[in-house]
């Protein structure tokens, strides 16, 4: 994977968790509120515009996450070589891939839907 | 010796000398969220979000207040500092980035004190 790539989509997935945060935020507060505005407020994450931005928060934590420790391994200088950097590169996606699947085939098991 | 030129002196160009603080903030912060963040999800999920009382039951406990409010302090501060830096990369016309960044600050400064305010509403026993 070109690490080029993998740069530009550590920013947009971090810009885009910043967007969560405020969701998070919304979310906390409805939980502050009480019963009734916390149901109005998993009523309003089940629409299917919300479930799909839960499961974009959902692949974007994961891949922010693991690049985010390769980011870490390079600043304590490991795998800078163009051969480690790509092979680090495509294991973050694949990882960030499998646990945004198996996360959200669990929680779609047990609940069905992403919350 | 300086290599700065007169001109960039006047005009206050080069560096305010507090790049690494901004560099390390982001870093610590980064190492923080690894086991907030995932605590965090796994909890949520593992409770399960959707239900009121068990989701309030669950962040009522003093712990899981305290992981809760250090989760969304530090993440408010790594988000400040990674959006500054995307806005200081690619918004180039001063005036333009002094207001986004200043909205940014504001923003985060909201989501802080308001998720702050709120896990410590349901912590310290507000209505149920």
């Amino acid at each position: 994977m070109y690490t080029m790539v993998l740069s530009i989509s550590h920013r947009l997935t971090g810009a885009f968790l910043s967007i969560g945060l405020l969701a998070l935020t919304w979310w906390l507060v409805a939980l502050a509120s009480g019963a009734g505005a916390y149901r109005s407020a998993v009523d309003c994450l089940r629409s299917p515009l919300l479930q799909l931005l839960l499961l974009g928060w959902l692949f974007s934590f994961f891949f922010h996450l693991a690049n985010g420790i390769r980011h870490l391994a390079w600043d304590c200088g490991f795998g800078f070589e163009r051969r480690q950097a790509r092979a680090s590169g495509w294991t973050v996606l694949i990882i960030a891939i499998l646990l945004t699947l198996l996360c959200a085939l669990w929680i779609l098991r047990a609940r069905g839907g992403l919350i | 010796m300086s290599l700065r030129t007169p001109m960039g002196r006047v005009l206050g160009l080069g560096t305010a000398k507090d790049g690494v603080s901004h560099w390390w903030a982001q870093r610590l912060s980064a190492i923080a969220l690894v086991p907030l963040t995932v605590w965090f999800l796994a909890s949520l999920i593992r409770v399960g979000p959707a239900d009121f009382e068990s989701v309030h039951g669950w962040l009522a406990q003093p712990w899981h207040a305290v992981g809760a409010l250090l989760l969304v302090l530090v993440l408010c501060l790594h988000s400040r500092l990674g959006l500054q830096v995307i806005v200081e990369d690619y918004v180039h016309q001063a005036a333009t980035k002094l207001i986004t960044l200043v909205i940014i600050d504001f923003a985060h400064a909201l989501a802080a004190a308001a998720s702050s305010f709120a896990i410590l509403k349901v912590a310290l026993g507000g209505s149920a």
